[in-house]
C-alpha cells in the first residue's frame, strides 16, 4: 500500500496582527494548525514578549525576581533591560501597582509610568492592567490615551468592562486583549460583543485564559485547540483573531516554582525546574495554538525562542 | 476503522428478540457504536459479523507491551487526533538512554538514577518507564555485558535493546528475552534477520527508516515476515520533522485507517541543550509519540514531563475529582485546626500543597460538589451553608477534634453566620481567598 500523505487544507485562516510603529512585530497569518508548515502557510513566527511590572516585583520568586534586581526597582530601567540586553521583540507591561490592594495608584500615574516607558524604548508595547476589572476600566482608559499612536496592545477586556476598554483602544488606535474563562463559547461571545461596538475584529487578540502546567494546562490546551480548530476548518472569523497566552504570571505563582530542592529533593534543583516549568507550559501552549506569549525568565525565553526556530 | 451504528446494524440479525437487553438490534447497533456495549451480548450474531466488527472495533494503533510485571509498559491503542474529542489511552513512555561505549559508573549512574526516579503526583506514582541500551560501540561482547549489568541492576525496568547489527541483536535479547523487551534497529538493510530474531524471542521490533515513504515500506516488509508487534521511527530528530511526521502519521492511520501506520511510534528527543531537550519531550508527549527517549535524569525535568503527560492524558470528559472525606495533612491532634474546600482535584490539590507548605498540621474536609471549584460550586448552590453544616456533622469529625472552629475559603466568607446557625456551637472562621494565603494565616494562627 502505498502512502499518500493526507494533509488538510482549511477554508479559513488566522488574522495577521502588526504591533509597533518604530520597530513592530507580526504574529499570527497561518491558514493551517500551529507549526504545519508542510501544508500551508506560517508566515509568521510566534512573538514572546518580556513582562515587567510599574512595581519592584516582590511577590515574584528568587529564581525569577533576581534575573532583575538591578532594574525592577523602576519600569524605565527595566523595559530598557529588556530592549537592550535580552533583545526582547516585544514588552508587556503589567500595571500591578494600580491594584486596590496592592499599591492602589491612580489611573494619572499609571498613565505616566505608560508613557515614559514608551520614551524610552522603540519596541513594541504590551499593555495590561492589574486584573480588577473595575480599576482596569479606568486606568486602560488613560493608558491608552498616553500610548496614542505607538500602536499598543491593550489589555485585557474582560466581560465585565469591555465597553470602556475596547472604546478606548479603538478610539487611540491600538489592539486589543479580549480575555474570558476557559470557554470558547464565552471567548466567542466577547470577541462578537466587542465587534459589535465597531471594533475592528482583526485588531483583537483572543486570550482564552491561561493556565500552568499541573495546574489545568489541559482546559487551556484543549479550549485553544478548539479556537484554532473552528478558525481553520468552519471558517469562523469570530475564532480567527490570535491568541496570547500569559504564561509568566500563571507559572511563577505555583509551589513547583517556590518550594526548595531541600524540602523536595525528589523535584530536583529549584532553578533549572523553575524555568523548566515556564518553557514546557510555553511549549505545550505554543503547540496548541498560541501566537503571543508573555513570559519572565530569560533562560525560559531564550530556550523557547530556540524551539521556535526549529519547529519552524 | 470504526463503524457507523447504520453499519453495524447492517451486519445484526435484525430480530429484534431483545435478548441483548436493548430494545431493537438498532438501538443495539448505536451502543456498540459509541463502544458502550460489547457485541458478546448478541447469542444470535453471525460468526461473519463478528469478524468484520472484530476489525472494525480494533483500536487503528496496535497495542504495544514492553517488559512485564506491574511496571511493565503499554502503549499504543490511540483513535483520536486531539485529546478534546476522546481520551488519549495508553500515556506515552519515557526512556534513557545507556550506551555500551559509556563508562561503567556512568552506566550505574544512569541506571540508579531510573530506580530513583519515582515521584508521587496527584495520586500516581509515575516514573522513568524504560532503559534503551544502545550498541555504539559495535563488538557484540561489549554490548552483551552492559545488557547483563542492566538488567541484573534494573531486573523490573522495560527494555529496549538497540542494535543494527543482528548478531549483536542477538547476543543481548537472548539474554533478557524473557522480560520482553523491545528490540530496535531493524532497518531495509536487516530488516529479515532482526525480524527472525524477534520472532524467535517473542519480543516487539523496532523499525528505522529515512522518511515517511520508506517508513510504510519497511512497516510491511517486516509484517510480511510474520512480526506484528511493531513501533515506528520515522528518522524524526528536529522538532520540525516530529510534527510534521507524527502528525501524518496519526492522521494516516485514524482518519484514513492506513494499516502500514497502525503502530506506535518512537521518538528521540535527545539535545545537548536540557531545555531544549524538554521542549522536544513537550512536543511528543502533545503530539503522537508513544515513546519518548531522552538523554539524561533530571528530577527536574521528570517532573515536569510527567506532570505534562499527566495533564495531557486525562480524560477531558470527567470533572477530575477526589473523595469526599476529612483529610489528615501531616499528623493532626485534636486541636489541629479544621479547614474545608471543595472536591474539584485541582482545589484539593492546590489547598492540600499550601496547607503542607505551611508545616501546620492540619485536617482539610472535603466535599463532594460535584467535582466544581469552591465559587463555582457556591454559584450553583452544591457548597451552602447547610449542605456544609451536614457534611460537617455526618463526617464525625467532631469526635476527632476538641475544639469547634471551621476555617473557610474567603470567596465564601458570606457563607460564615448562616453555617453558625446551622452549625450549633461552632465558630466560622474565614480563611484567605487564595490557597497561596494558607501557609501565612494558619502559621499565625498556631503561634
Amino acid at each position: 500500500m502505498a502512502f499518500a500523505a493526507p494533509k488538510e487544507t482549511y477554508s479559513g485562516k488566522v488574522y495577521e496582527v502588526t504591533i509597533g510603529t518604530e520597530k513592530t512585530a507580526v504574529f499570527g497569518g497561518e491558514n493551517v494548525l500551529p507549526f504545519h508548515s508542510f501544508e500551508g502557510t506560517t508566515p509568521n513566527k510566534p512573538v514572546i514578549a518580556y513582562e515587567i511590572q510599574d512595581v519592584s516585583p516582590d511577590d515574584w520568586p528568587e529564581t525569577v525576581k533576581n534575573v532583575y534586581a538591578g532594574v525592577s526597582g523602576d519600569p524605565v530601567k527595566w523595559a530598557k533591560y529588556c530592549q537592550d540586553e535580552l533583545k526582547a521583540d516585544a514588552i508587556a507591561l503589567r500595571l500591578t501597582g494600580t491594584h486596590p490592594d496592592r499599591n492602589n495608584r491612580s489611573p494619572e500615574e499609571a498613565a505616566k509610568t505608560v508613557k515614559d516607558v514608551l520614551s524610552a524604548v522603540n519596541i513594541p508595547l504590551i499593555i495590561l492592567g492589574s486584573n480588577h476589572t473595575e480599576k482596569d476600566s479606568s486606568v486602560l482608559v488613560m493608558a491608552s490615551e498616553a500610548a496614542k499612536g505607538r500602536n499598543c496592545i491593550i489589555g485585557k477586556a474582560q466581560e465585565a468592562n469591555y465597553k470602556t476598554i475596547a472604546a478606548a483602544a479603538m478610539a487611540n488606535n491600538h489592539k486589543l486583549i479580549a480575555m474570558s474563562e476557559l470557554d470558547i463559547n464565552l471567548s466567542k461571545q466577547l470577541n462578537i460583543l466587542i465587534t459589535q461596538m465597531g471594533f475592528d475584529k482583526e485588531k483583537l487578540i483572543t486570550d482564552p485564559m491561561c493556565s500552568a502546567l499541573g495546574y489545568g494546562l489541559e482546559y487551556t490546551y484543549s479550549v485553544m485547540e478548539r479556537i484554532r480548530l473552528a478558525a481553520l476548518s468552519q471558517n469562523d472569523a469570530t475564532m480567527q483573531p490570535p491568541m496570547v497566552g500569559d504564561v509568566g504570571m500563571y507559572v511563577w505563582k505555583i509551589k513547583e516554582t517556590q518550594a526548595a530542592e531541600a524540602e523536595l529533593p525528589q523535584w530536583g534543583s529549584l532553578e533549572e525546574r523553575g524555568i523548566a516549568w515556564e518553557v514546557a507550559t510555553a511549549g505545550a501552549l505554543l503547540i496548541s495554538g498560541i501566537e503571543l506569549l508573555i513570559m519572565r525568565h530569560p533562560k525560559a525565553v531564550d530556550a523557547v525562542r530556540k524551539f521556535i526556530s526549529e519547529i519552524s | 476503522m470504526a463503524l457507523t451504528g447504520v453499519e453495524i446494524f447492517k451486519l445484526l440479525p435484525k430480530t429484534n428478540c431483545k435478548k441483548c437487553g436493548h430494545p431493537t438490534c438498532l438501538a443495539f447497533a448505536m451502543k456498540l457504536a459509541q463502544r458502550q456495549a460489547s457485541l458478546d451480548a448478541c447469542p444470535d450474531v453471525s460468526e461473519d459479523a463478528k469478524r468484520v466488527l472484530g476489525e472494525a472495533s480494533a483500536p487503528p494503533i496496535r497495542a504495544i507491551t514492553i517488559g512485564t510485571g506491574p511496571v511493565a509498559v503499554k502503549v499504543g491503542e490511540e483513535n483520536v487526533l486531539f485529546r478534546h474529542e476522546k481520551k488519549f489511552v495508553n500515556p506515552c513512555a519515557f526512556g534513557i538512554e545507556v550506551k555500551d561505549t559509556m563508562p561503567d559508573e556512568e552506566i550505574k549512574g544512569l541506571v540508579d538514577a531510573v530506580l530513583n526516579s519515582e515521584i508521587d503526583r496527584v495520586g500516581q506514582k509515575l516514573r522513568i518507564d524504560t532503559i534503551l541500551i544502545s550498541n555504539e560501540s559495535n563488538d557484540v561482547k561489549k554490548f552483551e555485558a552492559v545488557v547483563k549489568t542492566v538488567s541484573e541492576k534494573a531486573p523490573q525496568v522495560p527494555l529496549i535493546i538497540s542494535a543494527k547489527d543482528p548478531s549483536a541483536a542477538e547476543a543481548a535479547i537472548k539474554l533478557v528475552a524473557d522480560k520482553k523487551p523491545l528490540l530496535y534497529g531493524a532497518d531495509d538493510s536487516n530488516a529479515e534477520a532482526m525480524a527472525n530474531i524477534a520472532k524467535k524471542y517473542k519480543t516487539s521490533l523496532g523499525v528505522a527508516a529515512d522518511g515517511l515513504d520508506a517508513l510504510s515500506v519497511l512497516t510491511e516488509k517486516v509484517k510480511g515476515l510474520g512480526v506484528e508487534d511493531i513501533v515506528m521511527d520515522s528518522g524524526a530528530r528536529t522538532a520540525k520533522d516530529i510534527i510534521e511526521h507524527n502528525t501524518l502519521i496519526r492522521r494516516a492511520a485514524v482518519k484514513k485507517n492506513f494499516k502500514p501506520f497502525g503502530y506506535p511510534v518512537i521518538t528521540f528527543a535527545q539535545n545537548s541543550d536540557p531545555m531544549l531537550e524538554t521542549l522536544k519531550a513537550t512536543l511528543g508527549v502533545t503530539k503522537y509519540s508513544s515513546i519518548i527517549i531522552m538523554s539524561n535524569i533530571d528530577k527536574w525535568k521528570n517532573l515536569v514531563l510527567f506532570s505534562l503527560r499527566q495533564n495531557i492524558y486525562t480524560d477531558p470528559q470527567v470533572p477530575m475529582q477526589v473523595e469526599q472525606k476529612i483529610y489528615s495533612i501531616g499528623e493532626p491532634t485534636p486541636d489541629s485546626p479544621l479547614t474545608i474546600t471543595t472536591n474539584f482535584s485541582l482545589t484539593y490539590f492546590i489547598v492540600s500543597g499550601e496547607i503542607e507548605n505551611s508545616k501546620v498540621p492540619c485536617r482539610l474536609a472535603v466535599m463532594d460538589c460535584e467535582g466544581l471549584s469552591v465559587l463555582t460550586a457556591w454559584a450553583a448552590g452544591k457548597f451552602t451553608a447547610s449542605k456544609i453544616a451536614q457534611f460537617i456533622q455526618e463526617s464525625g469529625v467532631e469526635n476527632e477534634i476538641k475544639h469547634r472552629e471551621l476555617v473557610i475559603p474567603g470567596y465564601v466568607a458570606i457563607l460564615s453566620g448562616a453555617i453558625e446557625d446551622k452549625l450549633p456551637g461552632w465558630k466560622v472562621v474565614v480563611g484567605p481567598r487564595e490557597a497561596n494565603g494558607l501557609p501565612a494565616f494558619l502559621k499565625s494562627r498556631s503561634n
